[in-house]
């Protein structure tokens, strides 16, 4: 495939537009993806996730800044919501990226979450293949602010990083506790104002009470002042000790198969749902519909007509 | 495949004006379109890269500088450069009658807006022009 060559030539253009193309989906999507396949793995994923206004491009830039000047070339997935009553966006993490702008060893691409069905996980995992296809050293994934999406990139991505601020205070322990289960790193940004030592000891008391395997890899807790620069070698130095923790704990290969595995489950969601779109005509649908809302059918009764009238179809 | 249009909004030159161009983001977005915006003081290679990076149809340039017969045709000459001839060009700011003439006719911008423009002629334009290109 002309794309997928172009592509693992180096072509900017080409990366460009694949990445377009499996954001859109299809079956010009899984052939660039299966053409790339072989050539995925080598990439170090990063994810990186926190609450709205955080500081997560300013991170993600100030890190693949560092990365750039020890050599390694970073590619960069940031995601912003779609509106659920337009499906429009506005993608404005760039902004904050400037200073990596004219480096040819950086790729940045803006993504809307879009909201279809497998949604931005499936998209954005494809989206890092491509990237990581495409020979970037390190692939930076921003999510959306946190949300459902923080517990997502935790499978996409090998290391996890999670970004607090100070002073967020009682409201926000909620989340910390979900956050604590798929943080690889805690960063407090914004440590220059006041309650970041604070925010800092809260973290560190919830790990402590968090039940990590003694041998395991605890979560260190970073702070940094990202505008600035300030925190961002620790930062960078804790993600890389975190890969080699992996690797050497054979905990990578246990990663990766989960990786497989959720990933093939969400294909296989995807697929089977735009198969039984292709087979069952839009009446049918609305038949089954109607007959739910009349309780005369249940819906797991209709999703297995469903299912079944996809399946005999295809063979007759 | 139904995706939705993705337009890069930038600013190039110095000033810092970025009001109008937010308008037309927001505009934009509620019209259904994916925006990418970069804010101000871009320059044309700046605009150009992430054009290409985010794959987008359409650049939308706001600029109020005066800067605009020298910024505008460079954006286009390295779009041409890249072989983006395919990306449809708009730009809005203050501009006279005759500068909007040239950069339509010698330099490839598909439409020029000035100060009392409507939003939704601005969409209703993108959105054709998008149809009759796909």
């Amino acid at each position: 495939m002309d794309l997928a060559q172009a592509l693992l030539e180096g072509n900017r253009r080409a990366l460009a537009q694949a990445l377009t193309l499996v954001e859109t989906g299809g079956p010009q999507a899984r052939m660039l993806l299966a053409a790339l396949f072989a050539h995925t793995g080598r990439a170090h994923i990063v994810g990186v996730t926190g609450a709205p206004g955080a500081g997560k491009s300013t991170l993600v830039a100030a890190l693949a800044a560092h990365w750039r000047r020890t050599g390694r070339t970073v590619g960069i997935i940031a995601v912003d919501p779609t509106s659920p009553f337009t499906r429009g966006a506005i993608l404005g993490d760039r902004i904050r990226m400037q200073a990596l702008s004219g480096d040819s060893g950086v790729f940045i691409r803006s993504m809307a979450s879009r909201g279809r069905l497998g949604g931005i996980a499936r998209a954005t995992g494809d989206a890092v293949a491509v990237l990581d296809a495409a020979g970037f050293d390190m692939v930076l994934v921003e999510t959306v602010g946190a949300g459902q999406g923080e517990v997502e990139i935790a499978a996409t991505a090998h290391t996890t990083i999670v970004i607090e601020t100070p002073g967020a205070g009682d409201d926000i322990q909620a989340i910390k506790a979900g956050i604590l289960e798929i943080a690889d790193l805690l960063v407090v940004n914004k440590a220059d104002r006041d309650g970041a030592e604070q925010t800092v000891r809260q973290l560190r008391a919830m790990l402590s009470l968090a039940d990590l395997p003694a041998d395991g890899w605890t979560p260190p807790v970073l702070t940094a002042v990202a505008t600035r620069g300030e925190g961002i070698e620790a930062i960078a130095a804790a993600t890389e000790r975190h890969l080699a923790y992996l690797r050497e704990s054979g905990r990578f290969a246990g990663r990766e198969q989960e990786r497989a595995r959720r990933e093939l489950r969400l294909i296989l969601q995807e697929t089977a749902l735009a198969r039984v779109h292709a087979r069952v005509s839009s009446s049918d649908w609305d038949a089954l519909i109607a007959q739910i809302v009349a309780r005369t059918l249940d819906p797991y009764a209709a999703a297995d007509q469903l299912l079944d009238r996809a399946w005999s179809n295809a063979g007759g | 495949m139904d995706r939705p249009i993705r337009v890069l909004i930038a600013k190039p030159g110095l000033d810092g004006h970025d009001r109008g161009a937010k308008v037309i983001a927001r505009a934009l977005r509620d019209a259904g379109m994916e925006v990418i915006y970069t804010g101000i003081q871009q320059t044309p290679q700046m605009i150009v890269e992430a054009a290409l990076q985010e794959d987008v149809d359409v650049i939308g340039l706001s600029i109020l500088s005066g800067a605009h017969m020298t910024l505008l045709p460079r954006v286009m000459e390295l779009l041409r450069d890249h072989g983006m001839h395919d990306v449809l060009v708009v730009a809005g700011g203050i501009i006279s009658d005759e500068d909007a003439r040239i950069l339509k006719e010698q330099h490839g911008i598909a439409e020029v807006y000035g100060p009392g423009a409507s939003t939704h002629d601005i969409v209703r334009f993108i959105q054709e022009q998008c149809r009759t290109r796909a």
